[in-house]
């Protein structure tokens, strides 16, 4: 067994590693900057990599929250599942082929609607990337109809499925940007057939419907590749490349909604979050002081160790940190000196009744059973709000779960260091004390 | 102490907040947010101090449905609308470039919420609160080997839920506070609080039920005097956390921190002063009915 001098040792030098992941960036020190060395050891094969830099949510740092509702009417219930997931993996694709960092795709499922929720950190222009993800991009090729109805396209079997790849080219006449197409060897092969068919007739490019151009075909094309003019912007074009390449949505979604932070709105919510949360610790810290005493010291020592510890666990999990997520943490820290304060009451009661060193592992004792059962009822509402199995009736984002998570992760520490941190230090204390 | 001899007065007291509540929601109601009705809040900093009675006149006039335009400091302005798609937000681009001769505004932050978005949100925080009573019930229940200490934490749990939702349906009414997603947030935090708080004093119960016996009525008045110290402490370093949240933290989680900070103060309340004499009252009402047998 570890002796309690043992443990302070212990928890120190864990409060010194917890300290050092904790800091910031960088960190100026009389004029000298200093800067913290994130992990990337290479020893052999193992390789062990690691930065030690907060997660901030899109509310802190800046970025678009976009939330899309499938049409999920036309399809059978049985199939609804296999849909949403390949509408998933489209849209992933499509947002990773639009080069955004760190995009977080997800699906959600409630009562029936189906939704796919996309956060893009650092985007601000919500436009192009809505447009972007929204479209069904569903490319048909079609014929044009006989002599009756000159105006009805009729449309082939050849689609956006037959694409190899999709690319952004100019053309050699206009200079205009146009999109250039190459078939698979099925694609290649129907559309050889088509335009044989269709020698000296129009052959419609039909995007979701509607045509964006219609190139009169002048003679069988066997090559595999194709070009659709259109009236495209540079970055039009771009976005059509994308979308034809990830490839089309299965199913039309909608936007229901969004939700964009600009960078330094967020910059300022956590510049006043840190000074609510530093005066707020203040006045914490100086009012256990005034209230114990020396074992309020004590406590407020446990306190910074629980800051230091949390934030370090933050930045190795890591959590995603929000501005709820911040208020978590805030009323977390409020309460947990909570256990500190139960066993100190406890403390004074039982020092009229035996000595010093007998009272304290009394108290600690008889307080573990109130700090105990009470922090599980905490918990198990926190669990419930921070959803970590995805039941799909509960929330499964937003700032709900923020919270829910940096306070449940709050509560599990201040358990830790209420106990055994405050605990081994009075007893070292105290025994010295003595001697 | 005597505190149970004044249970009435405890009982009427949270009747009557409870009565402000009841009537704050049915005369006024909540000031629901896009979160939960749908509609879109953008807000911009511009070079310049604009006039709001100018910028509703000119979205109006484009055909934008403002709701109001607020201004939140140093040339800062919230606007609040029905929703617009991105058609409507290039109008009101062009709208807020004309008013500020073609410099425009930076965006701060742009939300539009749909309208299908809000009734999810009220029947997922249902089923959590519904949940998470029922896990707590069922926990006090176990550790405390009784229904009753169950039922009266349960209670007491939603007369603080109840009186945050009611209060704050006057401090709509009064100060313009909206009931947003994070309003949810801190009701749901009230709840587990207030279940905190009282079973820390339940625990006091237990523990001299065991070692000394007596009546649940002395039981319950050793538990709250030993407790009360402890119970305004704690409390009082929450605040000191929320106090410096509502006054510091900014304009977005203001009415939050207040939602807690109110929260704080029900669920320390409710303690001994709800759950406990609700307590003593089952243990009463259920010794009479077994008498009657």
């Amino acid at each position: 067994m570890f002796t309690p001098l043992r443990k302070v040792i212990l928890i120190f030098f864990l409060t010194l590693i917890a300290g050092y992941i904790s800091l910031p960036k960088e960190v100026s020190l009389f004029g000298k900057k200093f800067i913290r060395r994130d992990i990337n050891i290479s020893y052999g094969r193992i390789i062990i990599q690691r930065n030690f830099d907060l997660v901030l949510g899109l509310d802190l740092a800046g970025g678009s929250h976009l939330v899309f509702e499938a049409d999920v009417s036309k399809i059978d219930e049985s199939e609804r599942k296999d849909a949403i997931t390949a509408l998933k993996e489209v849209i992933e694709r499509r947002v990773n082929l639009f080069g955004i960092s760190e995009p977080n795709v997800q699906s959600s499922s409630f009562e029936g609607k189906e939704r796919i929720i996309v956060e893009l950190p650092g985007i601000k222009d919500t436009k192009e990337a809505i447009g972007l993800i929204g479209q069904t991009a569903e490319l048909i090729f079609a014929e044009i109809g006989t002599q009756e109805e000159p105006d009805f396209f009729k449309p082939t079997n050849l689609t956006g499925a037959d694409l190899k790849k999709a690319s952004v080219t100019f053309d050699t006449q206009t200079g205009k940007p146009v999109v250039q197409l190459v078939f698979s060897q099925e694609g290649g092969e129907k559309f050889a057939d088509l335009t044989e068919k269709n020698v000296d007739k129009p052959l419609p490019i039909l995007l979701d419907g509607s045509p964006v151009s219609s190139p009169v075909v002048q003679e069988k094309i066997t090559g595999g590749s194709a070009i659709i003019t259109g009236e495209f912007s540079l970055q039009e074009a771009k976005n059509l490349s994308i979308q034809l390449n990830a490839g089309a949505l299965p199913i039309p979604v909608k936007l229901v909604e969004q939700r964009t932070v600009g960078a330094s709105l967020g910059a300022e919510s956590i510049e006043k979050s840190v000074r609510a949360g530093l005066v707020g610790l203040g006045m914490v810290l100086l009012f256990m002081f005034l209230i114990y005493g020396k074992l309020g010291l004590v406590a407020n020592f446990a306190l910074i160790v629980f800051g230091v510890i949390t934030l370090a666990l933050y930045k190795l999990i890591p959590v995603v940190l929000t501005l709820p997520g911040i208020a978590g943490f805030l009323l977390s820290v409020g309460m947990a000196v909570d256990s500190n304060i139960l066993i100190f009451e406890r403390l004074k009661e039982e020092r009229g009744k035996r000595q010093l060193i007998d009272a304290l592992e009394v108290s600690f004792g008889r307080a573990w059973d109130s700090i105990r059962d009470a922090n599980i009822a905490t918990l198990v509402t926190a669990f419930v709000l921070a959803n970590p199995l995805d039941f799909s009736f509960l929330h499964t984002s937003g700032p709900v779960r923020g919270f829910a998570i940096t306070l449940s992760l709050g509560i599990l520490i201040s358990l830790f260091t209420g106990i055994v941190v405050s605990r081994n230090l009075l007893r070292v204390f105290i025994r010295e004390g003595k001697r | 102490m005597d505190w149970m001899k004044y249970k009435k007065i405890y009982f009427a007291f949270s009747g009557l907040l409870s009565a402000i509540g009841l009537f704050s929601l049915i005369k006024w109601g909540l000031i629901l947010g896009v979160d939960f009705k749908g509609g879109t809040i953008a807000e911009y900093a511009f070079e310049e101090s604009i006039s709001t009675e100018e910028m509703t006149a000119k979205l109006e006039d484009v055909g934008i449905d403002v709701a109001s335009v607020q201004s939140t400091g140093e040339m800062q302005y919230i606007i609040r609308m029905a929703p617009i798609d991105e058609g409507g937000k290039e109008k009101l681009k062009t709208v807020l470039e004309e008013m500020t001769k073609g410099v425009g505004g930076e965006e701060l932050r742009f939300e539009t919420v749909g309208p299908s978005i809000g009734p999810e949100l009220v029947k997922k925080t249902f089923y959590a609160i519904f949940i998470a009573s029922f896990g707590i019930l069922l926990w006090v229940a176990y550790q405390f080997r009784s229904l009753k200490f169950g039922t009266s934490a349960i209670l007491a749990m939603f007369h603080d839920t109840f009186n945050l939702v009611g209060l704050f349906a006057l401090f709509g009414y009064l100060f313009n506070a909206e009931t947003d997603f994070l309003f949810v947030t801190a009701v749901l935090t009230t709840l587990s609080f207030s279940v905190h708080d009282t079973i820390v004093v339940y625990d006091r119960i237990r523990e001299s039920q065991k070692r000394y016996g007596g009546t649940l009525y002395d039981l319950a008045n050793k538990a709250i005097t030993e407790t009360m110290v402890r119970s305004l402490n704690n409390s009082f370093t929450i605040i000191f956390m929320l106090v410096a949240l509502v006054l510091l933290g900014g304009s977005t989680i203001k009415w939050f921190a207040v939602a807690l900070f109110v929260g704080t103060i029900l669920g320390t309340y409710s303690s001994p002063f709800v759950a406990v004499p609700l307590l003593v009252t089952l243990d009463e009402v259920s010794k009479k009915l077994h008498l009657k047998k």
